[in-house]
C-alpha cells in the first residue's frame, strides 16, 4: 500500500523539509543543512525505487502510475502520474539537487539568509512538474518553482545578481501571463484541465473549434520555450546564469529541462499520431526554432570570455538540439534526445561547480587579460618565464581540477568515450535511419542540416573548451592554488562518476529510454491509464457516494 | 457584454504591453499588474459569460448544467490572483534593491547615454 503514495513523496518531502526549516530559527544553519541532506538523499532514495516502478517489462499491464489526489476521479481531481519519463527526470533533479546541495554546505548556503528552505521549495516544484497530470497544477508548480529560483538567484546579493533577477523574474511573469492565457483558451475549447482528458478530446473537436485550440496550445507553448531558453526567446539565459551563485547555476541546468520536458509531454501527448488533422501541429517551429538556438548558442561558446557564460552557452545549445529532436517527431530520435537529455543536464551541472573552483584563487579580470593576451600575443616570452619557473610540481588540487575539466570538456563536446558521446551518437544513428538499423529510409535536407549542427556544436564546444582549458590552467600569470575542501570536490567528481555510469551501463539506460519514447509516441497508454485510474474507495467495494 | 469585456481585456493588456517595454521599472512593474487584470479578466471569459447564474449545482434540482456558470474558471482566477499578487510584491522588493544598489530606476541599472 505504502508504494502507491510513494508517487507523492518526491513532492511531500522537500516541502515539509523545507517548512520544518522555516519553524525552525534561521540562524541554526547546520540544523538546516542536516535536514536538507537528509531530504535530498531521501528524495534519491525515492526517485531510485519509482524508476524500478515505472519499468515494467513490455506486454505487462499499463506502466502509468496514477495517484489520485483526495481520491477525485480523474477528470475531475487532480492527478499525478508517474510513467518512465516523469520518473526519470525526478531522479535526474534528485541527483543533481543532492550534489548541488552537498557543494553549498562549503561556504555557498552561509553568503545569505534561507537558503536552505528557498532549495527545498525549488525541488518541491521541480519534482511536481514533472509528476503533474494537470495542466492547471503545472502551472502552480512552475510558479513554486521559478519562486524558489527568484530567491536563490538573488542568494548572495550584490548588484550583478539583483539586475540579472529584475530582468529575469520581469521575463518569467510575462511568460506566466501566457502560460495562463494558453491553459485557458485549452479549457475553454475541451473543458478539461487533465491533460489526458484534453488529449483524449482532441481527435473528438468540431473544425471550428480547431483554431482556437491550436491558438490556446501555441500561446501555451511560448511560455515552454521562453522556459526551455529557445531562440529569440532565450536572451535571458547567459547573463542569469553567469550572474547566479555556482550551486543555484547547477541547479538552474535542470530549470531550461523543464520546458522542455513540459514541451516533450504536451505536445507528443496532445498532437501525437492519434490527434487527426492537428497531428504534428508546431512540429516545425519546434524543429527551426530550435535549431536558431543551436547557432546562437554556439556562437555564443565561441565569443565567450568567462567560463560561466560559455556554461550558459552550452545550456542554450543543448536546449536548441533537445527542442530540435522534438520537432523532429521519431521515436527513435526522442529516445537518443532523452539520453542526451540527462548526459547534459549532469554534466553541464558538474562544469558550473567546477567553474566556482577553478576561478578561485584567480583574479577578477584574469580572463579578459588573457583574451587580450591572446589577440595581441605581445606578451609570450614572459609567460614561458612564467612557466619555467613553475615547472617543478603539479600540485594535487590542480591535477583533479585539471581532469575533471577535461571530463566536463569531453561530456559537453560530445567526444568518446564518455556519455556525450553515446548519447550524440544514438541521437544521429535515430536520424540517419528512419525506420531502425538497417530498415532503409533516407535523411531530408532539414535532417542533414541538423546533422551538421549537432557536430558542428561539438567541435565548437571543443575549441571553446580547450582555450579556456589552456587559459585558466597554463596561462594563468599569478595563479595561487586554491584551496577547496573534499566536500566541494566530492559533488563535482559524483555528477562526473554517474556520467561515467551512464556511459558504461548505456545498454540498458538506452533500453530504458527508448521505452520511454515509444511511450510518449504512443500515448493511448497514458491516457487510458489515467483516466481509468480507479480510486480507492471504489477499489474497497463500498464505494456508492 | 461581450464586446465589453474584449474590449477591457484588449486595452488592459496592449497598455500593459507598452508599458512593460518601457525603460523605467514602476511603468515595468505597472505594466506587469496590467497584464495581470487583462489574464484574469481572460480566464473569467473562458467559463462563457452568463448574467445571473449560480456557479454551485443544487443537490435536489434536475442539474441542467446550462443554467449554471462554470465554477472553475472562477477558482482558477483565484489562485492567478493570488500566484500573481504574491509575484508582483516579490518583484517590487527586487526593484527596490536595484534601484538602491545601481541608484537608478532603469531596468539596465544604468542610464542610456
Amino acid at each position: 500500500m505504502i508504494i502507491d503514495h510513494l508517487i507523492a513523496a518526491p513532492i511531500l518531502i522537500p516541502l515539509f523539509a523545507g517548512a520544518i526549516m522555516l519553524i525552525v530559527d534561521g540562524k541554526r544553519r547546520y540544523f538546516q543543512a542536516t535536514i536538507g541532506a537528509i531530504s535530498a538523499a531521501a528524495l534519491v532514495v525515492v526517485a531510485v525505487m519509482l524508476v524500478v516502478k515505472a519499468n515494467v517489462p513490455a506486454g505487462h499491464e499499463s506502466s502509468v502510475g496514477v495517484y489520485l489526489l483526495g481520491d477525485w476521479p480523474a477528470r475531475f481531481g487532480i492527478v499525478l502520474v508517474l510513467d518512465r519519463l516523469s520518473a526519470m527526470m525526478v531522479l535526474l533533479t534528485a541527483i543533481l539537487g543532492f550534489a548541488v546541495l552537498i557543494f553549498s554546505l562549503a561556504r555557498c548556503h552561509g553568503v545569505g539568509a534561507h537558503f536552505h528552505p528557498l532549495f527545498q521549495f525549488q525541488l518541491v516544484g521541480l519534482n511536481g512538474a514533472f509528476l503533474t497530470g494537470d495542466l492547471f497544477n503545472l502551472f502552480v508548480f512552475f510558479e513554486v518553482l521559478l519562486a524558489a529560483s527568484y530567491g536563490l538567484l538573488l542568494h548572495g546579493s550584490g548588484s550583478a545578481r539583483v539586475r540579472a533577477g529584475l530582468h529575469y523574474i520581469a521575463i518569467n511573469l510575462a511568460a506566466s501571463s501566457l502560460f495562463l492565457i494558453g491553459v485557458s483558451l485549452i479549457y475553454s475549447v475541451t473543458g478539461s484541465l487533465n491533460m489526458a482528458d484534453v488529449a483524449g478530446k482532441i481527435p473528438l473537436l468540431a473544425v471550428q473549434d480547431r483554431v482556437l485550440l491550436e491558438a490556446g496550445a501555441a500561446v501555451l507553448g511560448m511560455a515552454f520555450l521562453v522556459k526551455a531558453g529557445m531562440w529569440p526567446l532565450g536572451l535571458w539565459v547567459q547573463k542569469t546564469y553567469a550572474a547566479a551563485t555556482p550551486p543555484v547555476a547547477a541547479m538552474f541546468s535542470i530549470m531550461t529541462k523543464v520546458g522542455v520536458y513540459a514541451v516533450l509531454r504536451l505536445w507528443l501527448l496532445m498532437f501525437g499520431e492519434q490527434a487527426g488533422e492537428l497531428a504534428g501541429f508546431g512540429n516545425e517551429w519546434l524543429f527551426f526554432g530550435g535549431m536558431a538556438t543551436i547557432l546562437f548558442g554556439v556562437t555564443g561558446v565561441l565569443a565567450s570570455q568567462d567560463l560561466a557564460r560559455l556554461a550558459g552557452a552550452c545550456v542554450l545549445v543543448s536546449s536548441g538540439i533537445l527542442l530540435t529532436s522534438i520537432g523532429i517527431g521519431q521515436a527513435g530520435v526522442t529516445g537518443g534526445a532523452l539520453f542526451y537529455l540527462v548526459s547534459s543536464t549532469l554534466s553541464i551541472g558538474a562544469f558550473f561547480l567546477l567553474i566556482e573552483l577553478v576561478e578561485r584563487g584567480r583574479e577578477a579580470g584574469a580572463d579578459v587579460l588573457a583574451v587580450t593576451m591572446e589577440a595581441f600575443g605581445g606578451t609570450e616570452d614572459e609567460i614561458l618565464d612564467e612557466t619555467e619557473d613553475v615547472g617543478f610540481a603539479i600540485p594535487a588540487t590542480l591535477a583533479i581540477l585539471g581532469s575533471s575539466f577535461v571530463a566536463c570538456a569531453l561530456l559537453i563536446a560530445g567526444l568518446p568515450p564518455l556519455s556525450g558521446f553515446v548519447a550524440k551518437f544514438a541521437l544521429l544513428t535515430s536520424l540517419m535511419n528512419p525506420s531502425g538499423l538497417g530498415g532503409g529510409g533516407t535523411m531530408d535536407v532539414a535532417g542533414w542540416l541538423f546533422f551538421f549542427l549537432v557536430i558542428f556544436s561539438g567541435l565548437a564546444a571543443l575549441v571553446a573548451m580547450t582555450r579556456a582549458g589552456i587559459r585558466s590552467f597554463w596561462l594563468s600569470l599569478d595563479r595561487e592554488v586554491p584551496r577547496i575542501g573534499v566536500i566541494e570536490m566530492a559533488p563535482v567528481a559524483a555528477l562526473l562518476f554517474f556520467c561515467i555510469v551512464l556511459t558504461v551501463q548505456a545498454g540498458p539506460a538506452m533500453r530504458y529510454m527508448q521505452a520511454a519514447a515509444r511511450s510518449l509516441h504512443m500515448p493511448q497508454d497514458y491516457i487510458t491509464g489515467v483516466l481509468s485510474a480507479s480510486h480507492v474507495k471504489g477499489q474497497r467495494g463500498g464505494g456508492a457516494p | 457584454m461581450e464586446p465589453v469585456i474584449a474590449i477591457a481585456i484588449g486595452v488592459l493588456s496592449s497598455s500593459g504591453i507598452w508599458l512593460l517595454l518601457r525603460p523605467r521599472t514602476f511603468e515595468v512593474i505597472i505594466g506587469l499588474s496590467l497584464i495581470a487584470y487583462a489574464v484574469n479578466l481572460f480566464i473569467f471569459a473562458m467559463g462563457r459569460l452568463k448574467m445571473g447564474a449560480e456557479p454551485i449545482l443544487e443537490s435536489d434540482a434536475v442539474a441542467n448544467p446550462a443554467l449554471f456558470a462554470d465554477p472553475l474558471p472562477q477558482g482558477l482566477v483565484l489562485t492567478a490572483i493570488v500566484i500573481g499578487f504574491a509575484m508582483t510584491a516579490l518583484f517590487l522588493v527586487v526593484m527596490l534593491a536595484t534601484r538602491g544598489f545601481t541608484g537608478t530606476d532603469h531596468v539596465d541599472g544604468r542610464e542610456e547615454e
